[in-house]
């Protein structure tokens, strides 16, 4: 039953490091955007403090929404999905590895660099903690949502705004926490109650999304 | 395509296209006089029956229609994923048809919910928009149905759209609740004492009369305007068969 998780997941690894520009592009995607803010809102500190968590949320979120067609694409087109499909192998199972290796290129890099980005915004070190951790509950299940998205719009005209369109509002309730988590502590409520629910919230996906992500990937392959 | 005899009543009998093309189209008209009767008598309560109220004088007058589409708009999206869930679990043509017939219903009252509660928001708040829990989660209420409308256009093999979009709708209807309660509680932490919608006032026998007669009167259209467009739906996706030919014979419209 693990045998093929693994294969999957090294497979998907390897050709992400193969073509490791891809996955810098995505960082640098997220930094760039993280640094428009400021000419954007002016550069006041307090200013910067008051919208950083949010922005380096709404960063990551675009930045994951961006790169989700990748998860698939290749696959898709070169025929590599079909064979999956077809294997014997139980679809959830690799779907889930190559949901794995997509948010260990492209999730956990940014939630590296967002403490890094974070000091540009003036955040203090407990904010920025709590800003890792939120970051690194809530992006998996924009990476599992995403996903469900990924295999609805597969090999779609104008796929990539569709994609924004269906999955965005999705995102709306992972934002609100994941924002809210830092602002809860920076507040000094603590953000014990919005991690909580984050890390609720990204069980529940790992349960649920897997089968829609498997079922959608049947139809678009059909 | 060979015709069972039906004997009796069968679960699946209107479950085929060609069984209930002319169903829908005897029951469309009926459900569209209904809606005209009820929104005439609806509308005559709220504008002249109904009192002024006592702290909103006549802006009040919006709920009429504004309480009956934000119920409608929900309603609707439910009913597209139970029809969504029939389609994944029977794997019955119609069904599918049905919850594409009823997206755009949906997504008309979730705007006139939006754009009433504007007009009212000014007067009655003083902005067109407030980031209350109620409002923000009916505009992503909104987005769910164009990005379900969206999806189920762009795809051109009809069944994968079918498909595609019923899972789509699954998936937004479990996401519902998490998106409503996700923003109930970030509105509260952010704005603290923000105006409340929850409380309703007492309200006099009248206005509540009427508001549910308008709600009757929303039903008996979307039935309608459902049941029509599906018609459509069943005509363009079923044009290779014989009984489509034969029935726009029927109609005069092939030449």
């Amino acid at each position: 039953m693990l045998k093929p998780f693994l294969a999957v997941l090294a497979r998907d690894l390897l050709l992400a490091w193969r073509g490791r520009a891809d996955v810098l592009v995505t960082l640098g995607f997220f930094v760039i955007v993280v640094c428009l803010f400021p000419f954007g809102v002016g550069a006041e500190p307090n200013q910067l403090r008051a919208i950083a968590p949010g922005v380096l949320w709404v960063a990551a979120l675009l930045a994951t929404l961006l790169s989700l067609h990748r998860l698939f694409g290749q696959d898709f087109t070169d025929g590599t999905l079909e064979q999956l499909l077809l294997s014997p192998e139980p679809t959830v199972l690799w779907v889930l590895a190559k949901i794995l290796a997509y948010w260990l290129t492209t999730s956990l890099p940014l939630v590296v660099a967002a403490p890094g980005l974070g000091l540009l915004f003036d955040m203090e070190q407990g904010g920025l903690r709590v800003l890792s951790l939120s970051l690194a509950l809530g992006t998996p299940i924009l990476s599992l949502l995403g996903a469900v998205g990924a295999a609805l719009t597969l090999g779609l005209r104008g796929g990539g705004m569709l994609l924004a369109l269906l999955v965005l509002p999705l995102f709306v309730p992972i934002l609100i926490f994941g924002a809210g988590s830092v602002e809860a502590h920076l507040s000094g409520s603590g953000a014990s109650a919005h991690l909580l629910l984050l890390s609720g919230g990204a069980l529940a996906a790992l349960v649920l999304a897997p089968w829609a992500c498997a079922a959608a990937l049947r139809v678009a392959a059909e | 395509m060979t015709m069972q005899p039906s004997r009796g009543f069968h679960f699946f009998h209107f479950a085929a296209p060609q069984t209930f093309y002319p169903l829908a189209g005897r029951l469309a008209p009926v459900f569209a006089v209904l809606a005209a009767v009820l929104a005439a008598i609806g509308l005559w309560l709220s504008f002249f029956v109904a009192p002024t109220d006592a702290t909103q004088g006549e802006v009040y007058r919006v709920i009429f229609i504004h309480v009956p589409a934000a119920w409608m708009s929900m309603f609707v999206y439910l009913v597209m994923a139970f029809w969504s869930a029939m389609g994944i679990i029977f794997n019955t043509r119609l069904s599918a048809l049905m919850a594409r017939a009823l997206a755009p219903t949906g997504a008309m009252f979730c705007f006139v919910a939006l754009w009433t509660g504007a007009l009212w928001g000014r007067p009655t708040w003083g902005a067109y928009w407030v980031w209350d829990a109620r409002l923000t989660s009916q505009l992503l209420l909104l987005f769910l149905y164009f990005g379900y409308i969206a999806l189920t256009e762009a795809i051109e093999d009809p069944r994968r759209g079918d498909r595609a979009g019923a899972i789509l709708a699954l998936v937004g209807a479990v996401n519902v609740p998490v998106i409503y309660f996700s923003v109930k509680w970030w509105n509260t932490l952010h704005q603290g004492a923000s105006v409340s919608l929850t409380k309703a006032p007492s309200m006099a026998t009248t206005m509540l009369g009427g508001m549910l007669i308008m709600a009757l009167a929303a039903w008996a259209y979307t039935i309608a305007v459902a049941l029509w467009r599906v018609r459509s739906l069943i005509l363009e996706r079923e044009r290779h068969t014989d009984w489509v030919g034969a029935e726009l014979d029927r109609q005069g419209a092939r030449p």
